[in-house]
């Protein structure tokens, strides 16, 4: 058949009501009702955090803006004033600028700060109109009182409630280095609003699902059942 | 039929209502060949969409038909670069040198009218005899031809004046794939022309019509011609309209964007609008050269209804073709389409061209025609045998000489 037969194949495809047809385009959220439960690496925009007691995290090390291959993030650090601490250690991030035109949500920022202090939300419905929105400043990145994100006007929060403590999990997933041997171990500091948020488990890769074997005489246990992140 | 017929319409006095009916033609037909573009651009969206198992536009208006326009509106309001490199004028001038070309050729496609041999086409407009048809220059295949030989120059002269690389590539290829299709195209061409025995589209209309072989198959050029042309119009039609699988000029993977990689805004838009402005013309020609134009049979109403119905059945037919050729088809390499063109399409389009053109004159002079066929075969087994000899020699030449510089 050759040729022929590519002709064919586009031409089942046109029938959606077929195997062949099924679609498999997932429509927008907006119009099937709620939004859909995002993804744990989501990466979305960021968010600068802070501690519990109000102070930033940030220290203007400027590691995330080193380590960022789109050179998307501008940070100049200062030293703290002294009777007046905007961060707990010697110097705080003074100017902190991120341009979502060219940032590519990779995260190395995140898995750079030595702090904690940027991580990713998962709000990625943030269509602005010009230019000089697309730079977000640290006044718009720094999380509120209430430890959430802020809400600028282009940004569509409408799941706050449900995403609010989901800033890049998969990083706070495991300890140093995300290794797996720390897996669920604490090693981070307490942040406004939320404390010292939960680890999330399951860096390990899962286990593939046993293949349902043919019906043997010797029905050997499978050990390996438990061995995946999930419990 | 008459070698110089012309339109009822014209032939009496020109009047006001005269002037009236034909400026209602323009109007009607720019405005029909707009619409026709807006839902073609939907269609091959949406069919293309459908038959890459995805969904295809679905926000602007009902099922995404209004897509077009949102595009269109769109294109209005960003930004008009003209690149610092690119010669000014001829880049300001080549978008329309694509679309004006592509507004013209519709003018001479018949789209309607009542084809029997006392009507001749005409149908009752205001109380005046006309067809419908904007225009019937002697010459209307001609001045298609013309037009997609002017239409090369948008092309050619868009990536030319770009000031830039790759428009510059794409217009190299866009000029030795079109000037060597049209050959092919104007070939398979002149066969209808040469058993209409006219170039008017409505006289090659006309000699279509009327009740066909057995009453059931109709007399259209596909089957008169014997096939062959048809299917030579359809592959080189495909490639002149830079459509896939002959997009060479505009391969996004190697090229950016082709010629009008530099172009943007509303002169991008103007390209875009003449490519498939051309697609929608090209299957127009195609129903009229070779399916009959409006003709099929009719049913109730009156009875100048159905050639429109009809003609835009035709006319669907051949998009869904274009749209289905580019889901399915992969791009071909370069040297594949330039042997395609010289090797295979324009050998054979020739060599059916002298057939049929011997066929015609043994009917004139009562010659044994199944000699005449059977002798016609021959050469063009006979020609078929050289020219593959030909060309295996010419390879065989070449491979040696680089082995020697090698």
């Amino acid at each position: 058949m050759g040729y022929l037969e590519g002709f064919g194949i586009t031409f089942r495809k046109m029938f959606k009501g077929t195997r062949s047809g099924r679609t498999v385009t997932v429509p927008y959220v907006k119009d099937a009702g709620p939004k859909r439960e995002k993804p744990v690496r989501l990466h979305g925009r960021h968010v600068l955090n802070r501690y519990e007691d109000g102070m930033e995290k940030c220290i203007g090390c400027e590691l995330c803006a080193g380590v960022c291959p789109a050179r998307c993030i501008y940070v100049r650090g200062a030293d703290n004033p002294a009777d007046d601490p905007v961060s707990p250690g010697e110097r705080y991030g003074f100017v902190y600028e991120i341009n979502y035109l060219r940032c590519i949500h990779c995260d190395l920022c995140v898995e750079a700060c030595p702090t904690e202090a940027i991580t990713e939300s998962k709000l990625f419905e943030f269509s602005f109109t010009n230019r000089q929105d697309a730079i977000y400043t640290k006044a718009e990145l720094v999380v509120g009182d209430d430890g959430l994100p802020q809400r600028l006007p282009w940004e569509d929060w409408s799941d706050l409630e449900k995403v609010a403590g989901d800033s890049s999990a998969w990083v706070r997933a495991t300890a140093p280095s995300g290794a797996a041997a720390y897996e669920g171990v604490v090693a981070w500091s307490g942040e406004l609003g939320f404390g010292v948020k939960a680890p999330e488990l399951g860096q390990t890769a899962p286990e593939p699902e046993p293949e349902p074997e043919p019906i043997d005489e010797h029905d050997e246990p499978h050990d390996d059942e438990h061995a995946g992140g999930h419990h | 039929m008459s070698l110089f017929a012309v339109d009822p319409l014209l032939s009496g006095g020109i009047g006001l209502a005269v002037v009236l009916i034909v400026l209602l033609k323009v109007v009607v037909t720019f405005a029909l060949l707009l619409v026709a573009v807006m839902l073609m651009i939907w269609f091959e969206r949406k069919l293309h969409a459908d038959m890459s198992n995805r969904i295809g536009p679905n926000r602007a208006g009902p099922f995404g038909i209004l897509q077009t326009l949102a595009d269109g509106i769109k294109f209005f309001f960003k930004e008009d670069l003209l690149p610092d490199r690119a010669d000014r004028k001829v880049f300001i001038l080549a978008p329309f040198l694509s679309m004006v070309p592509a507004f013209l050729t519709f003018s001479v496609i018949p789209i309607g009218g009542v084809f029997t041999d006392e009507k001749q086409g005409a149908v009752k407009l205001f109380g005046h005899h006309t067809w419908l048809q904007l225009a019937d220059p002697p010459i209307g295949v001609l001045l298609v031809l013309a037009c997609s030989s002017i239409a090369v120059y948008g092309v050619m002269l868009a990536g030319w004046s770009s000031g830039s690389k790759y428009p510059l590539l794409g217009s190299v290829r866009a000029s030795a794939q079109m000037v060597s299709y049209e050959a092919a195209l104007g070939l398979s061409v002149v066969t209808v022309v040469l058993l209409a025995g006219s170039l008017s589209t409505h006289d090659i209309v006309m000699s279509q019509a009327g009740d066909g072989f057995g009453g059931i198959i109709p007399r259209w050029n596909l089957i008169v011609t014997g096939l062959v042309p048809f299917v030579i119009f359809v592959i080189a039609g495909t490639a002149e309209l830079n459509r896939p699988p002959f997009d060479l000029v505009e391969a996004e993977q190697e090229l950016v964007g082709g010629f009008h990689t530099e172009y943007s805004s509303i002169r991008f838009a103007l390209f875009y609008l003449a490519e498939f402005m051309n697609t929608v013309t090209m299957s127009a020609i195609i129903v009229t050269l070779f399916l009959g134009g409006p003709a099929g049979p009719t049913f109730f109403g009156p009875d100048w209804i159905w050639g429109p119905v009809w003609f835009l059945a035709k006319l669907v037919i051949f998009l869904f073709m274009f749209i289905w050729f580019r889901a399915t088809l992969p791009r071909f390499r370069y040297d594949q389409l330039m042997d395609l063109g010289w090797k295979a399409m324009i050998p054979l389009a020739l060599g059916w061209l002298l057939l049929l053109a011997t066929i015609n004159v043994a009917r004139d002079e009562d010659w044994n025609m199944s000699l005449v066929v059977a002798a016609g075969f021959a050469v063009i087994v006979a020609a078929y045998g050289l020219l593959t000899a030909a060309i295996r020699t010419a390879q065989r030449r070449r491979d040696d000489a680089e082995g020697v510089s090698a």
